[in-house]
């Protein structure tokens, strides 16, 4: 199956693929910390609250005293921590929530300019930067993947933390994940079959013809199944039970501090966006690349996806860990088995 | 509501409001009917739009609760007994104290020390009054029991200080001459109740 985008596009050198890897991780990280501003505006508008406001204007700079805070904290790893692993899980959770990223369709395509103002760039001037880092055809799969990973980070950091908060805040993690990965992956596959590819570009590509082509339309219960599920993988209200502090004081990230727990937050904003894209990309459309903003429409769809994760956590309770059982496996699983059936059967027909 | 409904303890006399929960489901199948009819009726919609309407309350109502505390402050009500102050009779200006003692004899933490002499006049004058806030425990007696309403709780209510012992002398607390316009009177603890001319009674001279 044909994947590209465009024809004849300048060939993807490896310096260009290490140069979207940096913008990648440049701006997730940065958009990381702006969500945490968003959030907090967000949830305090719902609350009529006003939010930050004292850092800089309207508190936008509050993401800098955040960040220059949790980079100065004391790093503490607890007497009777297994610490190798302690140590390691935060950047498990990071690394895999950006790999995760590699591999979907972040910013638009472009040509770094030989000169700007007359002065040649040096080294990476006339790159070719992808919009994809690496174009792999089984996007979707890899995607899902890398986020079932990111499964131990919570996992190993709750368990070697030698804390009974951490223990519950991981096994809850397992229950969840394990859980909800099977209902993102049968809801996902139903669009799969429709579309007959693993490919991101692909799945763009089919919905090229307007609002009308979207497969939203055609399979609205696998959208509806998959942000449900995404609302679980991600760890957001209603099922934030992982470090649900009422419960668990903070679940699995209890003994972190500083620049370590800020690994664990800056995975779960990044998984946040990857959620959004896959889900503007699967069904609703994703870019438009027939004129030049296209790609503005999948930043507008991702936003939306992101806002609504607030949204829902201005508005609704969260579910007992034995209720979000139950609801994954006697509610969402069995509706998206028949989804998948009903689909195969209407593709045959 | 008035007051009286509140101090009601008695059970089952009171007004009670019974939420419609419904019945609870007994058998699989009432169970089943349940949890279709909550995810059809979309009651979690309205939990949604009840916060994006209360965003856009807020945002474009005007409808913002947040007082920003130090530079804007809420009313505190009369009632509250916060830092003192000392009242100037407002026709002449001179402090109404009597230097009669008796909030520095009621006062339940000792806090209160003054002393009196006579001036030119052969008038008492107060020579030395202060307020030894760090043991003050503002329970409003001192202002109860002023004769003169002289000693009142004012609206200072922040009053952290570097040090346990926090003393007021008199100057402090007395209504500057300046801004003796703008001297409020006291309703609070120990004043006069707003039906105090009804509950007037004429001194039986009679006998
Ligand atoms: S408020 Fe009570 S403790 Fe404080 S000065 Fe008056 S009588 Fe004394
Ligand atoms: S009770 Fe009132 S009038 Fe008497 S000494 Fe105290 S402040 Fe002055």
């Amino acid at each position: 199956m044909e994947t590209t985008l465009v024809e004849n596009l300048p060939e993807v050198t490896a310096l260009g693929v290490i140069i979207k890897a940096i913008i990648i991780l440049a701006v997730i990280s940065a958009l990381a910390g702006f969500g945490t501003y968003i959030e907090r505006k967000v949830l305090a508008f719902m609350q009529r609250r006003l939010g930050p406001m004292h850092v800089g204007p309207f508190g936008l700079l509050q993401i800098a005293a955040d960040g220059i805070k949790l980079f100065t904290k004391e790093d503490i790893v607890p007497q009777n921590a297994n610490k190798l692993i302690f140590k390691i899980a935060p950047a498990i959770t990071a690394a895999t929530a950006f790999i995760a990223l590699s591999s979907v369709p972040v910013f638009p395509d472009f040509t770094i300019p030989e000169m700007v103002f007359g002065v040649t760039i040096p080294l990476v001037g006339g790159v070719f930067v992808p919009s994809i880092a690496s174009d792999i055809n089984i996007g979707i799969l890899f995607v899902l993947g890398m986020m079932a990973a990111g499964l131990y980070g919570p996992l190993l950091a709750g368990m070697s933390q030698a804390n009974k908060w951490g223990i519950i805040g991981s096994a809850r993690t397992a229950v969840q994940f394990l859980s909800y990965e099977v209902v993102t992956g049968l809801s996902i596959l139903a669009p799969i079959m429709i579309v007959g590819s693993l490919s991101f570009v692909d799945f763009n590509n089919a919905q090229a013809g307007g609002i009308g082509s979207w497969l939203i339309w055609q399979q609205p219960v696998a959208f509806v199944l998959f942000l449900i599920a995404g609302f679980a993988e991600t760890n957001r209200t209603p099922f934030d039970l992982l470090e649900h502090e009422a419960e668990v004081v903070s679940g699995y990230a209890t003994e972190y501090s500083g620049m370590r727990w800020g690994m664990f937050f800056i995975g779960e904003y990044a998984n946040m966006i990857t959620v959004a894209i896959i889900a503007s990309i699967v069904f609703l459309g994703g870019y438009d690349s027939s004129y030049e903003l296209g790609w503005l429409m999948i930043i507008l769809k991702i936003s939306f996806f992101f806002f609504l994760m607030l949204w829902v956590r201005a508005a609704w309770p969260h579910v007992r860990p034995d209720q979000l059982m139950w609801l994954c496996w006697k509610v969402l699983m069995p509706i998206a088995v028949i989804n998948i059936v009903v689909t195969g059967i209407v593709i045959m027909v | 509501m008035s007051l009286e409904q509140f101090k009601n303890r008695t059970v089952g006399t009171q007004v009670y409001k019974t939420l419609d929960l419904g019945e609870t489901p007994k058998s699989g199948m009432d169970r089943f009917k349940q949890v279709v009819k909550r995810t059809f009726s979309l009651e979690l919609f309205v939990g949604l739009w009840v916060t994006i309407r209360e965003m856009g309350n807020a945002l474009f109502g005007g409808n913002m609760h947040t007082v920003k505390y130090p530079f804007e402050k809420l009313p505190i009500s009369p009632r509250y007994r916060a830092i003192h102050d000392m009242l100037r009779l407002l026709e002449s200006g001179h402090y109404r104290c009597i230097g009669c003692g008796l909030c520095e004899k009621i006062c339940i933490s000792n806090c209160i020390s003054m002393d009196t002499r006579y001036d030119e006049n052969q008038r008492k004058e107060v020579s030395e009054y202060t307020i030894n806030f760090g043991r003050c425990i503002f329970c409003g007696y001192c202002a109860e029991v002023c004769p003169e309403l002289a000693i009142v709780h004012g609206g200072r209510y922040e009053n952290a200080s570097e040090q346990r012992a926090g003393f007021s002398i008199f100057e402090d607390m007395l209504t500057p001459i300046d801004k003796l316009n703008l001297q409020q009177e006291y309703d609070g603890f120990g004043a006069v109740t707003p039906n105090a001319d009804e509950n007037i009674k004429k001194t039986p001279l009679a006998y």
